[in-house]
C-alpha cells in the first residue's frame, strides 16, 4: 500500500532521464538562437558581414579535411584494436612514397586555398581602407580613457562619452588613440576591432546598415575597470543624425581642458554623456600627449615622430 | 632596512588569500615536521635534493609541474565560478583587484611552472635513456637548472601571502605593467620569478642540445634517433634561441620600473608596441617549445601501442625541423589588430597557416601508424587518440585566427581563449598525461593503475569539451576575455556549462591523484621486473625499471631506428657483456644552494631591500667559485658492483 503513492525507483529513474533529456534538448535547441542575438554571427554592416563570410568559408574549407581525419582516427583505432581478428596487420609497414606524398599534399592544398582567402581578405578588409559608399564619410575621433570611451566629432564640434551615434548607411572613419594604457575598440556587430595606443593613432572604417543599439567595449585588458568599459554604438537613420547633433549642441557642458582633465581620472561604468562643444585640437593634443600639460608641448617626445604628419 | 616591505603586505583584510596562505603554510609545515620526525631529511638531501642524476631531476621537474598544476587549476576554478556568478546585477565573489591577479597568475603559472616543468622533466628523464647514454652533458648544471625553476615557482607563490601578484594578464603588456599604472609589487613578482626560472630554462636547453648533439650511444646516428629525441632537440634549440629574447625584454621592463628608463612607457619616447613584438618573438616559439616534445611523446606512444614502427619517420623529422624554423616567422599573428598594413598582416597570416602543413603531416603519419597495426588500448594511447580528435579542432580554429580579418572579430575573445586551451590542453597536457602513464613504470619500477588512468582520461576529455566548446560560442557572441563581470545575462547557460566542464576536469585530476595513491599502495603486485612492460621499441626499455644510476651497464650498440625492437627481434643482447668500471658524477648541493640565494635575491629585489640583493648576489658568485675550484667530483662504480646489480636484475626478470 505504501508503494502506491511513491513512484518506484525505476519510474523515478525514467522520469529523471526523460526530464533531463528534455532539458538538454531544449538547451541545445536554444544555442543557435543565442548565437544570433548579438555578436559576430549577427552582423549589421558590410565589414562584419564580409568577416563572418570569411569565417564560414574558411571553416568549410577546413572541415573537408578535419571531419574525415576525426572519423578516420576513431575508425582506425577501433578497427585495428588488438582483439579484432578480422583486421589485417602489417607490423613493419612504415613507409610508402605515395602515402607520404598524399600526407604532404592534403594540408598543403588546404593551406593554399585558405592562404588565398587570407591574402585577398586581408586586403579587402584592411581596417584603414575607405569603404565604398556614395555618402560622405563621417569622421569620429576615439580616445580610450580609464575606463571609458571619449568620442569626438571634429566636423560637428561635439563630443560624447560611452556612446557613439552614427548615421545608417554612412561610412564612419574612426581615428583612435589612448590617453592611458592599450585598449581595443570593438563593436562586434559592425566588424573589425583595432587597438588604441597612447602617442599613436590607429584607423578603422565601419558602416552600419540598420538602425539599432550595438554593444561596444574594450577587447584588450586595461585594468580594474575593464569589464565595465562598455559603450553603445547607436546607429540612427541618416535623417535623425543631424537632429541628434543639433540637440547635442544645445545641451550639456563644453569639454574644455579642466573638463578633459577631470575625465582622465579613473572611473567605471560612466553613463553616456554628451558635450555641446569641444576644442577642435583636443584629439591631436591627446595623440601628442600634450593635452594635460600644454606648456610641456612635446618635451618628452623630442625624438618620437608625431603619429600624424602635420602641414608646415 | 626592509625596503618597501611592511606589515601592510600581508592581506589581513582579504579572507581568501589569507585563509589559503594559512592552509598552505600549515601543509608545508606539517610535511616538514613529518619528514624531520621520520628521519627522512638525510635521505632526501642525499638522494634527491643534491642529486645530479637526470632521471631524479626529471622526476622532480614533473613533481613540480603536478604541484603547480593544482595551484593553477585552483585559479581556473575560481575564474570560472566568478564568471558563472557575476552576471547582470551580481558582482560575484571576487572584486576586480583580486580577479585580475587570478587570471594573471593562472596564465603565468600554467605556462611557466606547469607546462614547462612537465615537458622539460619528460625530456630530462627520457632523452638520455633513449640515446643510450649515462647522463646529460652537464649533470650539475642540470641540477642548477631545476632548482632555479623551482625558485621561480616558489617566488610566484610567495606573492599569494606577501604583497600581491600582477594584475596585467600573463603577457604583462606595458604600459599597464609600467610603474605609472602598476605601482605595486605584483609586476615585480612576475618579472623576478620568470627571470630566475628563465635562466634555469635556458641552461636546461643548452644542456639538452649538447647532450643530443654530443652524447649518443655508439651507432646512434641522427637518423636512428627516436622521434622524441628529435623533437627534444628542436624544442631545446628553440629555448636557446627564444628565451634570451624574453630575458632581455624583461630586463628592459625592469629598467623602466626600477631606474625610470623609457623602453615601453607612454612618455619619454617609449613604445609599448616594441614589448608586444618582443614578447611574442619569444611567445610563439614557446608554443612549439611545449608542443614539439608533446608530438614526440605521441609518436612514441603511437608506435609502441600499435605494435608498428612510426609511419614516415623522415617526414616526421622534416616536419619537426620545419615547424622549428617557421615558428620564428609568425609572431605578428598575435596582434593583427595593432594596425599593421594588409601586406604585413597577410604575410604573417599565411606564414602561420604554413605551419599547419607539417603539423597536418604529423597527424596523418600517426593515423597511418595505427593503420594495419595492433592497437592496444592502454591509457597512453587513449590520451593520444583523444589528442588527435581534439587537436585537429584546435588546429582548425588556429588557422581561422590566422586569417587577419577573422582575427579582427574574434581577437581577444573567449574564442581565442578556447583555441589556445584547445591546443595546449588537447596537445600538450594530453601528451604529458600519455607520457606520465607511459614512462612511469620506467621511473619507478611499477605500472600505474589502468582503470583509474582511463577514468582520468575520460573526465579530462569530456571536461575539456564541456569547458571550452561554450567558450568558442561565447566568443562568437561577443564575449571578450578577462571579464570580471558579465554584462549579458543570456550568456549564463553557456558559462554554467563551462563551469561544469571545469568540475569534470577536476574529477579527472582527482582520479589521477587516486591512481597514483592506489598504484603506490599496490606496487608489489604491479612490479615491472622486465624493464619492458609495454613491449617497447626504443632504448629506454632496454634497461631496468627503475634504471640504475648509470642507466646502461654497457652502452648499447645501435644499428637501426627502434634499436631495442631490433635487439629483441634478433636476440642480439642475450650474452652477458664484460662489465667495466663506470665513472659517474658525484651528487652536489650547488644547485640547491644557488637556488636558495636566488630566491633571497629575487625576494629582496621585489621589495627593494638592496643590501640583501647585494649579499644574495655575492653568495651566488661565491657558490659558483667554490664549485669551480672543487675537486673530486666523480665517483667510480666498480665492475664488480655493476655485475652484481645487473645479474640481480636479469635473474628477477627471468623469474617474473
Amino acid at each position: 500500500m505504501e508503494g502506491q503513492h511513491c513512484p518506484t525507483s525505476d519510474t523515478l529513474r525514467r522520469r529523471f532521464w526523460r526530464s533531463g533529456l528534455r532539458r538538454c534538448a531544449a538547451f541545445f535547441a536554444a544555442l543557435p538562437a543565442l548565437g544570433c542575438t548579438q555578436g559576430v554571427l549577427d552582423p549589421q554592416g558590410p565589414v562584419a558581414d564580409a568577416e563572418r563570410l570569411l569565417l564560414f568559408n574558411s571553416v568549410e574549407i577546413m572541415l573537408v579535411v578535419v571531419v574525415p581525419v576525426i572519423v578516420a582516427t576513431l575508425a582506425f583505432a577501433w578497427w585495428y584494436r588488438s582483439s579484432n581478428t578480422r583486421a589485417s596487420r602489417s607490423p613493419s609497414w612504415a613507409y610508402q612514397g605515395g602515402v607520404e606524398f598524399v600526407t604532404w599534399s592534403i594540408p598543403a592544398l588546404v593551406v593554399i586555398l585558405v592562404g588565398g582567402v587570407c591574402w585577398i581578405g586581408s586586403h579587402q578588409l584592411d581596417p584603414r581602407a575607405p569603404l565604398a559608399s556614395d555618402a560622405k564619410p563621417l569622421q569620429v575621433d576615439v580616445v580610450s580613457l580609464d575606463w571609458k570611451w571619449l568620442f569626438i566629432y571634429p566636423d560637428q564640434g561635439i563630443a560624447t562619452v560611452n556612446q557613439v551615434v552614427i548615421p545608417v548607411g554612412t561610412p564612419v572613419n574612426f581615428h583612435l588613440t589612448s590617453a592611458t594604457v592599450m585598449n581595443s575598440f570593438f563593436v562586434p556587430q559592425l566588424g573589425s576591432q583595432i587597438y588604441t595606443m597612447a602617442g599613436m593613432m590607429t584607423h578603422v572604417n565601419l558602416l552600419a546598415t540598420k538602425p539599432g543599439d550595438y554593444q561596444g567595449f574594450s577587447a584588450n585588458f586595461s585594468g580594474d575597470g575593464f569589464a565595465e568599459m562598455r559603450f553603445i554604438a547607436k546607429a540612427v537613420p541618416a535623417s535623425d543624425f543631424d537632429g541628434w547633433v543639433a540637440k547635442a549642441r544645445g545641451a550639456g557642458s563644453a569639454l574644455d581642458d579642466p573638463g578633459y582633465a577631470e575625465l582622465t581620472k579613473p572611473s567605471k561604468a560612466v553613463p553616456p554623456t554628451t558635450y555641446r562643444s569641444v576644442d577642435p585640437k583636443l584629439f591631436e593634443r591627446i595623440v601628442d600627449q600634450t593635452a594635460l600639460s600644454p606648456d610641456k608641448a612635446r618635451a618628452g617626445n623630442a625624438w618620437c615622430p608625431p603619429a600624424a604628419p602635420k602641414g608646415g | 632596512m626592509l625596503g618597501r616591505l611592511t606589515w601592510d603586505a600581508i592581506p589581513f583584510d582579504q579572507p581568501i588569500p589569507l585563509v589559503t596562505s594559512a592552509v598552505v603554510l600549515i601543509i608545508i609545515f606539517s610535511v616538514l615536521v613529518l619528514i624531520t620526525v621520520k628521519g627522512w631529511v638525510p635521505y632526501l638531501w642525499r638522494e634527491w635534493i643534491t642529486s645530479v642524476d637526470h632521471k631524479r631531476i626529471g622526476v622532480m621537474y614533473v613533481l613540480l609541474g603536478l604541484v603547480m598544476l593544482l595551484r593553477g587549476f585552483a585559479d581556473a576554478i575560481m575564474m570560472r565560478s566568478q564568471q558563472a556568478l557575476a552576471i547582470g546585477d551580481s558582482q560575484g565573489y571576487l572584486p576586480p583587484d583580486h580577479y585580475d591577479q587570478i587570471f594573471s597568475a593562472h596564465g603565468s603559472i600554467m605556462i611557466f611552472f606547469v607546462a614547462m616543468p612537465f615537458v622539460i622533466g619528460m625530456m630530462n628523464f627520457v632523452v638520455p635513456l633513449q640515446l643510450g647514454v649515462r647522463d646529460v652533458a652537464f649533470p650539475v648544471l642540470n641540477s642548477v637548472s631545476f632548482w632555479l625553476t623551482a625558485s621561480g615557482a616558489l617566488l610566484i607563490n610567495v606573492s599569494l601571502f606577501i604583497g600581491n601578484f600582477a594584475r596585467t594578464g600573463w603577457m604583462n603588456y606595458p604600459p599597464l605593467s609600467e610603474l605609472a599604472f602598476s605601482p605595486d609589487v605584483g609586476v615585480d613578482y612576475y618579472l623576478w620569478s620568470l627571470q630566475i626560472s628563465g635562466v634555469g630554462t635556458l641552461m636546461a636547453g643548452i644542456n639538452m642540445v649538447t647532450t643530443i648533439l654530443k652524447l649518443r650511444a655508439p651507432g646512434m646516428i641522427y637518423f636512428r634517433m627516436p622521434v622524441f629525441c628529435w623533437t627534444a632537440l628542436a624544442s631545446n634549440m628553440l629555448i636557446i634561441a627564444a628565451f634570451p629574447v624574453l630575458t632581455a625584454t624583461f630586463v628592459m621592463l625592469l629598467l623602466d620600473r626600477y631606474v625610470g628608463m623609457h623602453f615601453f612607457t607612454n612618455d619619454g619616447g617609449g613604445s609599448a608596441m616594441m614589448y608586444v613584438n618582443l614578447f611574442w618573438v619569444w611567445g610563439h616559439p614557446e608554443v612549439y617549445i611545449l608542443v614539439l616534445p608533446a608530438f614526440g611523446i605521441y609518436s612514441e606512444v603511437a608506435a609502441t601501442f600499435s605494435g608498428k614502427p612510426l609511419f614516415g619517420y623522415r617526414s616526421m623529422v622534416l616536419a619537426t625541423l620545419g615547424i622549428c624554423v617557421l615558428s620564428f616567422m609568425v609572431w605578428l599573428h598575435h596582434f593583427f589588430t595593432m594596425g599593421a598594413g594588409a601586406d604585413v598582416n597577410a604575410f604573417f597570416g599565411i606564414m602561420s597557416m604554413i605551419i599547419a602543413v607539417p603539423t597536418g603531416v604529423k597527424v596523418f603519419n600517426w593515423l597511418f601508424t595505427m593503420f594495419h597495426g595492433r592497437v592496444v588500448f592502454k591509457p597512453p594511447i587513449l590520451w593520444m587518440i583523444g589528442f588527435m580528435v581534439t587537436f585537429v579542432i584546435g588546429g582548425m580554429t588556429g588557422v581561422l585566427l590566422a586569417v587577419p580579418p577573422v582575427d579582427f572579430i574574434v581577437h581577444n575573445s573567449t574564442f581565442l581563449v578556447a583555441h589556445f586551451h584547445n591546443v595546449i590542453i588537447g596537445g600538450v597536457v594530453f601528451a604529458i598525461m600519455a607520457g606520465y602513464n607511459y614512462w612511469f613504470p620506467k621511473a619507478f619500477g611499477f605500472t600505474l593503475h589502468e582503470g583509474l588512468g582511463k577514468a582520468s582520461f575520460w573526465c579530462w576529455f569530456v571536461g575539456f569539451y564541456l569547458a571550452f566548446m561554450p567558450l568558442y560560442m561565447l566568443g562568437l557572441m561577443g564575449m571578450t576575455r578577462r571579464l570580471q563581470h558579465i554584462p549579458d545575462p543570456s550568456w549564463r547557460p553557456l558559462l554554467l556549462v563551462a563551469e561544469l566542464g571545469a568540475v569534470v576536469i577536476f574529477i579527472g585530476i582527482l582520479c589521477q591523484i587516486a591512481q597514483l595513491v592506489v598504484s603506490i599502495r599496490t606496487r608489489e603486485s604491479r612490479r615491472d621486473l622486465t624493464g619492458d612492460p609495454w613491449d617497447g621499441r626504443t632504448l629506454e626499455w632496454a634497461t631496468a625499471s627503475p634504471p640504475p644510476a648509470y642507466n646502461f651497464a654497457v652502452l648499447p650498440e645501435v644499428e637501426t631506428i627502434d634499436a631495442f625492437w631490433e635487439m629483441k627481434q634478433t636476440g642480439r643482447r642475450a650474452a652477458e657483456p664484460p662489465y667495466q668500471d663506470i665513472e659517474m658524477p658525484r651528487n652536489d648541493p650547488i644547485g640547491f644552494i644557488t637556488a636558495f640565494f636566488a630566491v633571497v635575491l629575487g625576494f629582496a629585489a621585489i621589495w627593494h631591500i638592496w643590501w640583501i640583493v647585494i649579499l644574495g648576489f655575492i653568495a651566488i658568485v661565491i657558490t659558483a667559485l667554490v664549485f669551480g675550484w672543487s675537486e673530486n667530483r666523480e665517483q667510480e662504480i666498480s665492475a664488480e658492483e655493476v655485475a652484481l646489480m645487473e645479474r640481480a636484475r636479469l635473474d628477477a626478470g627471468r623469474t617474473a
